[in-house]
């Protein structure tokens, strides 16, 4: 989920180039998508799980993946992530990379000029510019949760038919990566002029499908779009895929039994370590999986408006009783947690290293004395006994392991935690209005981007209204988060980040991460052409897709 | 027998076995009690069967912390979803907790919700009941309809709303017992209220009224008592149902939580989901519930059959 | 007569005016709603969600979103639903061929399983067959129709690698299939539902067969299953369909679990979701729906018990 709180104030070198990251590509087992050499063949309809109902169809709207996985594929965006290599952004409907001006407040971009709406009309810089008003500059009455991460935007102008200009209140880097974000959908101006609201409950996009039907509750059902402008590397038309269908089945293991019986063929969000297990068992020669760790992790945030929470003794001990090493190993077992990182994702480009983070309290790997250190504390700040209500969502993955873990974890230093479990409205309600003690919080985004993990970090207060729960002020991390969001060598952007981790989670120990999120894809192994990233949001629009004949 | 009616003559020579009889009935408060259990236990192996599954739970429950080999709670990853054993008799869940400890834990949760749902409510029933067939007319109409609304809800529906509107959290198990507690009045009233009435219509309560006893008394003392076998008989059997309540909420998600020790919880979390790898994690609560809800109803149902067979409605 | 059936239709009305107004104050009494839920975990800003509720009608008091309700449901419009923002009547439209079918198929195999059964019970009364009849039916009652099904899967499973289909397919289309996604879950919901009508069933021939025109029957000669079947079941039967009718309820309710078990587009799983999504509109419109389907049937029900039996007469 995007963290649209971004406000950077930056003098970065602007090529997107420099956003390719020197990450290595997730980590996949068995992919013989990933394996080059494999011709693609046309045909076929590709049936895929999602295990949530669409809420509306507007991509601008929505920031739920149950939207992005049936509907995306209708739509193009202004740029996306490449589906070979899912660390570079490439142009979807923009004709080449953007061109900023000299003094970064202008970003011009040039469009495709054989872009078709499904409707037949051909799409021109005045559909980029309706759609980038709606999303940035919403008329009354119309939703768009990430305007604020487009605050840098001034205006957005068509300057001639397939030419769109961006003009910018000061140069900011991690614009352009927003340019790649899943859920701006182009849509068509004409559309948006006849009915602002059209798109809530309608289809009519310029991307590889064609909207074919969906039953509520059930299906949803796209056939493929004869006129799209998309060709893979060999001149070849795009789609490979005849039709798609997606299947709305919202139990887990409703799921897994689908995929079992061969009745759909993937799921694109993820599964236990035991549901694999399950399917490898039972389709011991029909089962691929691709694995990654993903860009979602729970924190546990102690309400320091609360006493004692008040206290960074006490909020020290409760991430110093916590063995994650240990943790992380059972659970990733059992549930979709596993790696131990710091406030970025571990192995990922901005992480910080083994050696440096087992430094940090609460992530050291001597469990008994870390305990014995966290019970210590408590008695200093007169609190040996502690007891607390620790709030948490009523989602059973991974929420529920996670959290149970924890209290078993804090019983050992003598604390009593008592499971709050809430639905999910009301601990949304709980969180805004500060009543809870500690919480489990989490947080989901598309890309590794300090800025937007690190969102949950400004002063409560200030920029961090409505996202940091801890409900601190801190001038001095503020500080600190600012110059790491201009600082344009990543070598020393990487080590700015390390030093706001110590700061925030071992000094201060404000929130603290407990476990990362970890992404298993096992699907039928006649599905090709489709590469796991790092969040279950981007790369959707299926275009390069395919089936293998068996 | 002082103060008992003329008894007819009988139209055959008294034998051996009309003494006994008359004995029988002769015989004080205490062996009454005491026969008729010594008669339930050799007339009724069903329902005797079933009474010792109650105490068996009773027994469970009471002792739990003497008879649960482990701590329901303690986390034991080494052990993580191990099979049934000589040291976890039913096998280990996904944090490595012992099942049957949980088992037996989680009959605590369960006898607790059940008995006092049950209760509570027959108890509620059993007030509304007696009052509007007492009472009669005007307050009788409202009470019926007022129970006939809640009746149309299904049990699950409006469990799963009043639970929804209480909220869920710390607190949990006061909300659960009330979501249950709900749809059990209406059905208690409606068949008390039936018994009653045929009691509210005979000549004594017409002279206890006349005699200017007062509405209350005349309802708790002369006719409370003469439905006090439905009310038994219905006290058991929704005790059997307010555990499966329980369970069907906790496994819908709407019920307590973890690390709590219940059977539906236990369902609802690791038995659905290790369900090919690890099958006792479902196996064991469902026979848990199964057993319960089961002993509750035999031994009611044989209740029923003993106390009066005029009652009998399947 | 006529004055009976006119009394009991008029006194539906109250009741289900009281369901209305229940639901409406149980639902409205949780905290937090679906514009809350909606956003939840994204920062949007508080203004905008305001300006939501504001479009949804969720600001305004209490009772004025009442009698907006109750007005439309008396043109028979019943809300459109929050979430998905389709008419509630589209909503319900799609599922209930489903839930229909699952419970006339659940009522047919519960019948089929209870009324032999019953009879057998009744005839070889104190039996081992007896008992264990009774036994059987009683665990129809003890064990949660949701263990029942999760056991039925894990069997079919295990054993033949087969699972029901997850798409559900229309009657008329693919008899095969659509049968074979709703016969699991028909015999997990039948089997809870036919353990007090094969109890009732079981009482009542049991009853019947101590009459007086049974004894003479049998006096006559008669074969004892022409005894069973043509005099004694025929007023037995009396009861039974009463207890089928209260135990559709029942049958509901079983419905609303299993459609979650078996991952059933239907209106129970329908009510669920509803619920987890706080969708006011459509858990009002459904739960009056489902009250009053109840209402009616029992109302069908009376009337069929006064065709039956000319004595019945309530005060």
């Amino acid at each position: 989920m995007l963290r649209s709180r971004l406000a950077p104030v930056l003098a970065l070198a602007l090529v997107l180039a420099a956003c390719q990251q020197t990450a290595k590509p997730p980590t996949t087992t068995v992919a013989p998508s990933a394996a080059g050499g494999e011709k693609p063949v046309a045909g076929g309809t590709l049936t895929f799980i999602v295990n949530a109902e669409p809420p509306s169809f507007d991509g601008h709207r929505e920031t739920t993946f149950a939207l992005l996985h049936p509907i995306a594929p209708h739509y193009s965006l202004l740029y996306k992530f490449d589906p070979n290599d899912l660390t570079k952004v490439i142009p979807d409907v923009a004709a080449e990379q953007p061109a900023v001006s000299a003094d970064k407040m202008t970003v011009t971009i040039k469009l495709r000029q054989d872009v078709k709406f499904h409707d037949g009309t051909g799409m021109t810089s005045e559909d980029i510019k309706a759609t980038y008003d709606k999303i940035i500059f919403p008329p009354t009455g119309v939703l768009s949760p990430r305007a604020g991460a487009y605050a840098v935007v001034s205006a957005v102008n068509a300057t001639d038919k397939y030419t769109v200009e961006f003009k910018l209140k000061y140069p900011s880097a991690s614009f352009l990566t927003n340019l790649a974000s899943p859920w701006n959908f182009i849509y068509s101006a004409a559309k948006l002029k006849a009915d602002i609201h059209f798109y809530e409950k309608n289809i009519m996009g310029t991307g590889p499908f064609l909207y074919d039907g969906n039953t509520k509750g059930q299906d949803w059902k796209g056939k493929k779009n004869p006129d799209y402008f998309g060709k893979d590397k060999d001149g070849n038309k795009l789609p490979y895929l005849d039709a798609y269908k997606a299947l709305i089945i919202t139990d887990a293991n409703a799921g897994v039994t689908a995929i079992r019986s061969k009745q759909a063929m993937i799921e694109f969000r993820g599964f236990t370590p035991s549901q694999r297990d399950d399917l490898s068992r039972s389709l011991p020669n029909d089962l691929a999986i691709q694995e990654a760790p993903w860009i979602c992790v729970n924190y546990v945030v102690p309400n320091t408006t609360k006493k004692p929470f008040d206290d960074p003794r006490v909020r020290r001990a409760l991430t110093l009783a916590v063995d994650r090493w240990g943790g992380g190993e059972a659970l990733s077992k059992t549930t979709i947690v596993k790696d131990v990182g710091g406030l970025m994702r571990p192995k990922g480009p901005f992480a910080m290293n083994d050696t440096d983070l087992v430094k940090i309290a609460g992530f050291g790997k001597d469990a008994k004395a870390n305990k014995d250190a966290a019970k210590k504390l408590l008695s200093d700040a007169g609190v040996p006994n502690l007891s607390f209500k620790f709030l948490n969502r009523n989602i059973q993955t991974p929420y529920e392991p996670v959290a149970v873990y924890l209290i078993d974890q804090w019983k050992q230093v003598g604390i009593t935690a008592t499971h709050d479990v809430k639905e999910t409205s009301a601990y949304q309600a709980d969180l805004r209005a500060g009543t809870f003690e500690v919480a489990l919080d989490f947080n989901c985004d598309f890309l590794d981007e300090p800025d937007l993990q690190l969102a949950k970090f400004w002063s409560a207060s200030k920029a961090g209204k409505g996202l940091n729960f801890a409900y601190y002020d801190d001038t001095k991390l503020d500080g600190l988060i600012d110059a790491q969001s201009r600082e344009t060598d990543p070598a020393k952007r990487v080590k700015l980040v390390g030093d706001i981790e110590r700061y925030a989670m071992d000094e201060m120990a404000y929130q603290y991460p407990v476990l990362w999120w970890y992404r298993i894809i096992p699907y039928l192994n006649t599905v090709r052409g489709w590469k796991i990233g790092s969040n279950h949001y981007t790369n959707q629009d299926l275009a390069t897709v395919w089936l293998a004949k068996k | 027998m002082t103060g008992a009616e003329p008894r007819a003559v009988p139209d055959r020579a008294i034998s051996a076995e009309d003494i006994a009889k008359r004995r029988y009935f002769e015989s004080t408060g205490r062996r009454r009690f005491v026969r008729f259990w010594v008669d339930f236990i050799r007339q009724r192996p069903l329902g005797t069967a079933g009474a010792v599954l109650i105490i068996v739970m009773l027994l469970a429950a009471a002792f739990a912390d003497v008879v649960a080999p482990y701590d329901p709670t303690a986390i034991n990853f080494p052990d993580l979803l191990k099979p049934p054993s000589p040291e976890h008799l039913l096998g280990a869940d996904n944090f490595g907790r012992d099942v049957f400890s949980r088992v037996i834990f989680g009959s605590r949760t369960a006898l607790l919700v059940g008995f006092t749902a049950s209760l509570v409510g027959c108890t509620l029933g059993l007030v509304l009941g007696v009052a509007s067939a007492y009472l009669g007319g005007r307050t009788d109409q409202i009470i019926q309809r007022l129970m006939d609304v809640l009746l149309s809800f299904p049990l699950i529906v409006i469990a799963i709303a009043v639970v929804a509107a209480l909220g869920t959290g710390e607190d949990k198990i006061a909300n659960v017992i009330a979501a249950i507690t709900v749809p059990i009045v209406p059905r208690v009233a409606r068949v008390v209220r039936s018994s009653a009435l045929s009691i509210v219509q005979m000549p004594y309560i017409e002279a206890t009224r006349s005699v200017g006893a007062g509405a209350i008394r005349i309802m708790f003392r002369h006719i409370a008592p003469n439905v006090f076998a439905p009310y038994l008989i219905m006290l058991t059997a929704f005790l059997g149902q307010a555990i499966l309540l329980e369970a069907s909420l906790s496994f819908l998600g709407l019920g307590v939580f973890e690390p709590t020790a219940s059977w539906g919880l236990m369902l609802r979390g690791a038995g659905m989901q290790f369900l090919e790898q690890a099958p006792w994690l479902a196996i064991a609560p469902g026979v848990a519930i199964s057993m319960a809800v089961f002993g509750f109803n035999l031994f009611g149902d044989s209740l029923r059959d003993a106390l009066d067979p005029r009652l009998r409605t399947g | 007569m006529r004055r009976y059936i006119v009394g009991r239709l008029l006194l539906m009305i109250p009741t289900l005016i009281g369901v209305a107004i229940l639901t409406f104050v149980i639902m409205r009494a949780v905290p937090g709603d679906i514009v809350a839920l909606r956003y939840a975990g994204s920062s949007v800003p508080q203004d905008v969600i305001d300006q939501e509720r504001h479009i949804l009608g969720l600001d305004k008091p209490m009772w004025a979103q009442f009698v907006d309700w109750m007005t439309s449901i008396s043109h028979l419009d019943l809300g459109q639903s929050l979430w998905t923002g389709h008419s509630v009547i589209d909503e319900v439209q799609v599922r209930v061929p489903l839930s229909i079918e699952l419970a006339v198929l659940a009522t047919l195999f519960a019948v089929a399983l209870a009324i032999p059964l019953g009879v057998v019970a009744a005839v070889k009364q104190d039996s081992w067959i007896d008992y264990a009849i009774r036994v059987f039916s009683i665990g129809g009652l003890a064990m949660p129709s949701f263990w029942i099904g999760i056991m039925m899967v894990l069997v079919t499973l295990t054993l033949w690698g087969w699972a029901p289909p997850v798409v559900f397919t229309p009657l008329f289309e693919d008899p095969i299939a659509n049968l074979a996604g709703l016969i699991l879950p028909a015999i997990a919901v039948g089997y809870r539902y036919s353990a007090v009508s094969m109890r009732m069933t079981r009482s009542t021939v049991l009853e019947v067969l101590r009459e007086d025109y049974v004894r003479t029957a049998r006096a006559k000669g008669l074969r004892e299953t022409i005894v069973v079947v043509r005099h004694a079941l025929r007023n037995a039967l009396l009861p039974v369909v009463t207890v089928v009718s209260l135990e559709f309820a029942f049958l509901i309710g079983g419905l609303v679990v299993t459609e979650q078990v078996f991952n059933l587009n239907g209106i129970g799983k329908l009510l669920v979701d509803a619920v987890a999504h706080r969708d006011y509109p459509l858990i009002q419109a459904l739960v009056l729906l489902l009250a009053a389907v109840f209402v009616i049937v029992n109302f069908v029900v009376d009337m069929i018990y006064v065709v039956l039996d000319p004595r019945i007469r309530y005060a």
